[in-house]
């Protein structure tokens, strides 16, 4: 990293993440807001370290029902969206049920998860696919879909099949839109995760928190949120890393 | 006279269906030779680009007779480079990889170009070289100007050695004078290889300095209004569009296209 970089990209968070915190604890200090309504970041951190062992057992667990669900609805949505975006009937077909599941909130299907799987890992990791894939299948269909007309007559005069032109052109030119959407996913996956767990589960984060709340514990419980926050930065932080690697041409002009 | 490589015969075209068809192409009979440098000049939306669709089998004809190369065209055909007033070049591959893009699809060397990369790229290289592209090959395309751009996806229609080489105004998005030096690239192209052209434009200037035959089609739906034979000796200089006999010929052709405005 040069230097460049750093005063340009590392410094202005980190200074604003530094300014938010010492404004909080201010605040806090200020108007000696009881610990039970809004903990001080000083308590939080405190919390965060003396129950780290627990924290971080339940994070891990959090963490990979996150990944594993977000792994299904990546293939999953991948595959759905070159369908969608296959042919116009897949399209008619799918769409009015796709919009309609989407529209129910997954809180409301986690209880019938729980009844089918029992607590555990299973329901977390169901409802962090079902909310994640959706974003992943309509941008891959749209960028299917935006092929120009033009492009597909150039490769069709050469006889080229409709598989053609999904290998040369249409899936490369949904790439960006596909690992757009993963940086959208990748969070979605993580609600969904952590909603499950606050639903019912026997670990992680949501769990965690849930049973800080009932004993009052008010510094875990933000300890908690404040550990999805980082988890999620770090995962988004991820998938856009990815994105970069795969897609470089589509953000050309930006650091060329 | 060269054998007839394009025959149509009172061709009609019409897109959709039952009573809201629209007819694009109306009852146009014409033959292409081999070799031969054809340009279609209009008014827009006279079915110009239809007449390519149809030519190239992208789009069935209503009714009428189409043959290529003496058989009837009933599904794409193989062997038709084309290029656009777009270039359409795909921005994650470089130019040159773009240029090979045709012969990943068109046997037979689809499946030799996994074998024969280095000889089909030197071959690619030598187009891009051709059209004056030496030094630009491993660019991407939104690294290179319109003209260079435009000169690289006539490489691409070019790659595979089409019978027909189809051209939908392709120099219509470039400036006044990166148009007239493609018109001398294209020209010498043509020149070198005998391939069969067939060149879609607005520019009646383009049409006459290019072309040994241009066709005017009328408006919507599209028919032949006029066969229009260009004299002029071939090799063409630039010098060319400037006498009185090119400037004759320009004149003649904008009667024809002006007149249904007027």
């Amino acid at each position: 990293m040069n230097r460049e970089d750093f005063t340009h990209q590392v410094l202005p968070p980190a200074l604003f993440t530094l300014v938010l915190f010492v404004g909080w604890e201010a605040i806090c200090r200020a108007f000696v807001v009881p610990v039970t309504i809004l903990p001080a970041p000083s308590n939080i951190f405190d919390a965060l370290w003396e129950f780290r062992a627990a924290i971080l057992d339940n994070s891990w667990v959090t963490l990979w029902t996150t990944l594993v669900g977000f792994a299904l609805a990546t293939a999953f949505g991948l595959l759905l969206g070159i369908a969608v975006g296959w042919h116009k009937s897949v399209y008619a077909a799918v769409y009015p049920v796709l919009i309609g599941f989407n529209s129910v909130p997954k809180v409301a299907v986690v209880p019938v998860l729980i009844l089918w799987f029992g607590l555990g890992e299973i329901p977390a990791i169901i409802t962090a696919f079902l909310i994640s894939f959706f974003p992943i299948v309509v941008n891959v269909a749209t960028g299917l879909a935006t092929t120009e007309p033009e492009l597909e007559d150039v490769l069709r005069a050469l006889g080229a099949s409709k598989l053609d032109v999904m290998r040369k052109v249409g899936i490369p030119r949904s790439l960006p839109y596909f690992f757009g959407s993963l940086k959208v996913a990748i969070t979605l996956a993580f609600v969904g995760a952590v909603v499950s767990e606050t639903v019912g589960a026997n670990k992680g984060i949501g769990k965690l928190m849930l049973d800080a709340q009932a004993a009052f514990q008010v510094s875990i419980v933000f300890a908690g949120l404040l550990v999805l926050a980082v988890l999620g930065i770090v995962l988004y932080a991820a998938t856009a890393l990815i994105e970069k690697r795969f897609t470089g041409w589509a953000f050309r002009g930006q650091n060329r | 006279m060269q054998e007839a490589l394009v025959v149509l015969e009172n061709v009609s075209l019409a897109y959709g269906k039952g009573a809201s068809a629209t007819k694009a192409i109306d009852d146009v009979t014409l033959t292409i030779r081999k070799g031969e440098f054809v340009a279609v000049v209009g008014p827009s939306g006279c079915g110009k680009s239809s007449l390519m669709k149809l030519i190239s089998g992208l789009h069935p004809p209503l009714n009428g007779r189409l043959a290529v190369d003496g058989k009837p065209v009933t599904s794409p055909l193989k062997s038709v480079g084309m290029a656009f007033q777009s270039s359409n070049l795909l921005p994650w591959r470089s130019c040159i990889d773009n240029v090979l893009l045709p012969l990943e699809i068109v046997q037979p060397h689809r499946s030799k170009i996994r074998s024969d990369r280095d000889k089909y790229k030197a071959k690619a290289k030598g187009l891009l070289e051709s059209v004056g592209l030496t030094g630009f090959t491993e660019q991407f395309p939104w690294q290179l100007s319109g003209g260079m751009q435009q000169r690289a996806s006539i490489c691409r229609a070019l790659i595979h050695e089409p019978e027909i080489l189809m051209l939908d105004e392709p120099f219509g998005a470039l400036d006044a004078f990166t148009r007239e030096e493609l018109w001398c690239t294209l020209r010498d192209i043509q020149a070198q290889r005998k391939v069969t052209v067939m060149l879609v434009t607005h520019d009646l200037r383009e049409a006459v300095f290019l072309a040994d035959t241009v066709y005017v089609m009328s408006n919507r739906p599209g028919s032949i209004l006029k066969k229009c034979d260009v004299a002029l000796p071939r090799p063409r200089d630039l010098e060319v569009t400037y006498t009185q006999e090119f400037q004759n010929v320009v004149h003649e052709l904008r009667a024809l296209i002006g007149r249904k405005h007027q």
